[in-house]
């Protein structure tokens, strides 16, 4: 939806970039937190791919990880805890020359906003969508989250979580139009780099739950997943991620998943223990509601002013004479 | 229209009166159709008062709505219908109770004169199919209902329209609207071919033999009246010479909306604001512009802010409780500087309040609400023209001063219908192409001008401009502020952008003598009344003007001027203030109407208010009233 001039501004040229044109400022997240892996891998994303930075905005809510934008020397949009989504889906319905990246946390997807998460699984707009799930609310200093395992203990559960956590993967899978699931974790680098290139070259909502480690208020908890690489279940697939040799070497405990199968996508889903990481879903063919209602026609004043006459005619009372 | 389709009687057929007959010449008249809903009454005084703006008079219709969606047939609280108030001069308001109302069972009668919007010696035509009804207490409870209401002063006229109707068509449940209609053509003396026309134009998207169905309907009509009733009507009508445009508010606001230029419009439903969005689903696509339909008000609210911060600006439609959703997110679009066009089809409240219902009761909220200061733009409609400007109006303003306008419409503005002058369109109501062009060295996108608060956006696509807006307190570059001057250099340009529009604009007009006993004020949709109150009284020889505010946030200069020429001022508004009478009520603890408390709070004037939120547009006659006690209060009736 942009009108003669802004599409012959669209330039068709690809600088080449460095890491440097894509970086910013200096984090302000803790000491190992996951939020700066995430950070490094859609800055090399960016790189790789010769993003221009005035074409790519970062959209994001409000939490530790919705500080990403503010790293990233492209457009950002830091928005409303919750509210990350919706506000994504506006800058690609209104400019789909742009690419579209959202960062949010577990209480900003999951709990505040669940809703939007649920819908724009439907709409299926083409964005790369990254859930930081660190399993607290880090922020607002150590409340539960809906993905806090039961029995976590946090300034809001004392006594420990009383409810099963949520699973970011299957709630995904199980809305209708989901295009893109993936898992990745925070401390696999390589991999995660893979999924997040992938997402973004999947056309539609590439969703990927990244399991975030947050050091400040959950130190241990990712721990004997670190130390034991065989409680990671790799995906390895040729429509997914591959395994270099020295990954593979580590991490031993592999499958050969189809991302095209939904049924075993979805089994794989449920899977809590060993972590699985890789694409799950993946399905090319779900259109994308910003095509859906894409309009080719340049919205020049000619085309309004016509339209307008047009609508008015249904409601002129013309003077004697002058009937249409 | 398909002219081809619709055989005409010679004119001079349907102007021919039975000389038996005198013709009363009115000036004005309130009629009203009522049936059950499905029945097809809102569609008949909806072409009633297309037919009669064809003609050249001045209309004013309202809808009757019940409040269900599907109330039980034949129940007192299940009234649907119009209310149609022709003129021979311009009407700008629904006007005071009925004078003649049509109606196709006694009990959705009732209810309207037990809601005493008839005038005392209303005529009503009423179907009389109920006298023979099979079941006895419908039989019974039409005869004690028509003999009561001819007692208390009514002039009933029973008319077998099932009877007349079910000669031409089988179910007459879906046909005697037309027949209804033929009949008022007939008594106010209204053109038949003008009324096959419209029709044409009503059942345009249906099959031709509907049309031709209806036409024999609406002549039968017509013909039964000049047969069989012995009295009939005529308005005065004079053709405007301009061509005019029938709408309703919300059509006006989506037309404005497509004239503005905005792409996106995102909304979820509610009433009264959804038929403005369906209008607009449907001709929004002419001109490429989408209707959003969102998960909820929020992500409709969010939605639009993320297309306006990337393109042009966007516009969200909504009512009380959408609204009250919204607020959080408009807060954004206030820190951020993202230009944004918020409609408010105001309803009652608070909470669910009454949905369809005319309400002014949002316009503090509007002013002050998010959370903070959250300066914005409000603007209010007063007539259905202005309802179509207001969209330009606010999308220019949005984009030039990057700011949030709300646009606070209601119920009443939403479905009354009233012609006003086709637009001409201008190029100059759409916003310039995006400026797509790599920023100068050095730029910001938060450069606040000193003096105005003003700084120019730095949108995507544009090399060398990026940035990360935020929610956050930020300084000129959107860094997110840790010095403590920066929250106060923020919060100073996002108040001076509003005194920066406040010195564009004009003194409002005010309507009557500069100086006088008594000042009324008002907003919105209350404007016909009030000056036709007004209007009233100084032909009477009462010194009363009025003034009426179009901008509430910023107000206009020359108010605090105005308010000097007058003895005292008095607002009317459309939403709660306590009765200074009440027991518990005195001057510590009054809670006064929205503008009057803030136009005390800004000018220091002891103005007096006075409200009433029944749920229907205020009566002229009623107002009558209040001034003439005010009069007296300043010692000079
Ligand atoms: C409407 C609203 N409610 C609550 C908050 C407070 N708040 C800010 S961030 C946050 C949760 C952060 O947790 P998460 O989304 O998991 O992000 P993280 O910090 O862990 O990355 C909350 C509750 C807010 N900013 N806005
Ligand atoms: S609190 Fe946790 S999530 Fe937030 S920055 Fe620190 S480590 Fe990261
Ligand atoms: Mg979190």
């Amino acid at each position: 939806m942009t009108t003669g001039a802004t599409e012959c501004l669209l330039q068709l040229y690809s600088d080449r970039h460095e890491l440097e044109d894509y970086q910013k400022g200096v984090p302000r997240w803790c000491p190992g937190c996951g939020d700066n892996a995430i950070l490094a891998a859609v800055q090399r994303l960016c790189r790789d791919e010769g993003l221009r930075p005035e074409k790519t905005v970062f959209v994001s809510g409000i939490g530790c990880s919705s500080r990403l934008p503010h790293y990233m020397r492209t457009y950002g949009f830091h928005g409303i805890h919750g509210r990350a989504l919706p506000l994504a889906e506006g800058v690609r319905m209104s400019r789909p020359d742009l690419d579209v990246f959202v960062n949010m946390g577990d209480g900003d997807c999951c709990s505040i906003g669940a809703a939007h998460w649920i819908h724009a699984i439907r709409y299926n707009m083409n964005m790369t969508v990254m859930l930081h799930d660190n399993q607290i609310y880090g922020l607002t200093k150590k409340q539960a989250s809906p993905t806090s395992p039961i029995g976590l203990r946090s300034n809001t559960t004392p006594g420990g979580a009383v409810l099963e956590a949520l699973n970011p993967l299957t709630v995904t899978l199980g809305v209708q139009n989901a295009s893109f699931v993936a898992q990745a974790v925070d401390w696999i680098p390589d991999v995660l780099y893979q999924i997040v290139s992938a997402a973004f070259h999947h056309r539609g909502f590439s969703f990927i739950r990244i399991v975030q480690r947050c050091p400040e208020w959950l130190p241990k908890m990712m721990d004997p997943w670190l130390q034991d690489p065989s409680r990671v279940l790799m995906l390895d697939h040729e429509d997914g991620i591959r395994l270099g040799p020295d990954l593979a070497r580590v991490y031993k405990n592999q499958e050969k998943h189809d991302p095209s199968n939904i049924h075993r996508a979805r089994e794989i889903a449920s899977t809590l223990d060993p972590i699985p990481v890789g694409v799950l879903f993946r399905n090319d063919s779900v259109p994308c509601y910003e095509d859906l209602r894409h309009d080719d026609r340049l919205r020049t004043a000619e085309l309004i002013g016509k339209g307008l006459d047009a609508e008015f005619d249904k409601f002129t009372v013309w003077p004697e004479g002058r009937e249409a | 229209m398909d002219k081809a389709a619709t055989p005409r009687l010679p004119k001079a057929a349907t102007r021919e009166t039975k000389p038996r007959k005198t013709v009363r010449r009115l000036s004005e008249h309130v009629i009203e159709i009522i049936s059950d809903s499905g029945e097809g009454a809102q569609r008949c005084g909806q072409s009633l008062g297309a037919i009669a703006a064809r003609m050249g008079n001045g209309v004013w219709t309202v809808e009757i709505i019940p409040a269900e969606i599907r109330p039980p047939a034949r129940s007192v609280a299940g009234a649907s219908g119009n209310r149609i108030r022709i003129g021979a001069g311009r009407v700008t308001n629904g006007g005071n109770e009925s004078d003649l109302v049509v109606a196709f069972n006694e009990q959705v009668l009732l209810g309207r004169v037990q809601a005493r919007e008839l005038k005392p010696d209303c005529r009503i035509l009423l179907e009389s199919m109920w006298r023979e009804d099979r079941d006895p207490r419908v039989a019974a409870s039409y005869k004690e209902t028509y003999d009561r209401l001819v007692a208390a002063g009514y002039r009933v006229t029973e008319i077998p329209m099932e009877r007349e109707c079910h000669k031409l068509v089988s179910d007459s449940r879906r046909g005697k609207n037309m027949f209804a209609l033929g009949l008022l053509c007939s008594l106010y003396s209204l053109d038949l071919g003008l009324a096959r026309d419209q029709i044409a134009i009503t059942f345009g998207k249906k099959a031709e033999s509907v049309i031709r169905t209806n036409v024999l309907l609406l002549e039968a009509g017509y013909a039964w009246a000049e047969e069989n009733l012995d009295f009939k009507f005529e308005i005065p009508a004079t053709r405007s010479d301009r061509p005019q445009i029938v709408v309703n508010g919300n059509t006006a606001l989506a037309l404005g909306t497509i004239a503005s230029g905005i792409e996106i419009c995102a909304m979820y439903p509610i009433t009264p604001a959804t038929s403005a969005s369906h209008y607009l689903s449907e001709a929004f696509a002419r001109v490429g512009g989408v209707v959003h339909q969102a998960e909820d008000e929020i992500a409709a609210c969010a939605f639009a802010i993320g297309a306006s911060y990337a393109g042009k600006c966007a516009l969200t439609i909504t009512s009380g409780p959408g609204y009250s959703l919204k607020q959080e997110a408009i807060g954004l679009a206030v820190m951020a500087e993202i230009p944004l066009v918020v409609v408010n089809v105001q309803r009652g409240g608070p909470s669910t309040g009454q949905p369809t219902k005319v309400e002014q009761g949002d316009l503090l909220t509007t002013i002050f609400g998010s959370h903070g200061d959250a300066p914005k733009v409000v603007i209010a409609p007063s007539t259905i023209e202005e309802c179509f400007y207001a969209v330009i109006t606010a999308r220019k303003i949005a984009e030039t001063f990057n700011m949030v306008v709300v646009i606070l419409s209601d119920a009443n503005l939403s479905s009354s219908q009233q012609p006003f002058p086709r637009p001409v369109f201008q190029e100059s109501w759409l916003a310039p192409p995006l400026d797509q062009s790599p920023v100068p060295e050095g730029a910001k996108p938060y450069e606040w001008d000193p003096e105005t608060g003003l700084a120019e956006r730095l949108i995507p696509g544009r090399p060398g401009g990026m940035h990360t807006v935020t929610g956050l307190a930020h300084d000129t570059a959107s860094h997110v502020a840790y010095d403590p001057d920066i929250n106060h250099q923020g919060l100073r340009a996002r108040s001076l952008k509003l005194a920066s529009l406040q010195r564009t604009l004009k003194p409002p007009p005010l309507f009557g003598d500069p100086t006088g006993d008594l000042l009324v004020i008002g907003w919105g949709s209350t404007r016909g009344a009030i000056e036709e109150a007004v209007a009233a009284m100084r032909e009477n020889g009462y010194r009363v003007s009025s003034m009426h505010l179009t901008f509430l946030q910023p107000m206009p200069p020359g108010i605090k001027e105005a308010m000097a020429g007058f003895k005292k001022v008095v607002t009317i508004e459309g939403n709660w203030s306590d009765d200074p009478n009440d027991a518990m009520i005195d001057e510590s603890n009054r809670r006064l109407s929205a503008l009057a408390m803030l136009l005390r709070a800004r000018y220091l004037v002891d103005i007096e208010c006075w409200t009433e939120v029944k749920g229907q547009p205020i009566k002229p006659n009623t107002i009558r009233r209040v001034l003439m006690e005010k009069l007296q209060e300043v010692g000079k009736p």
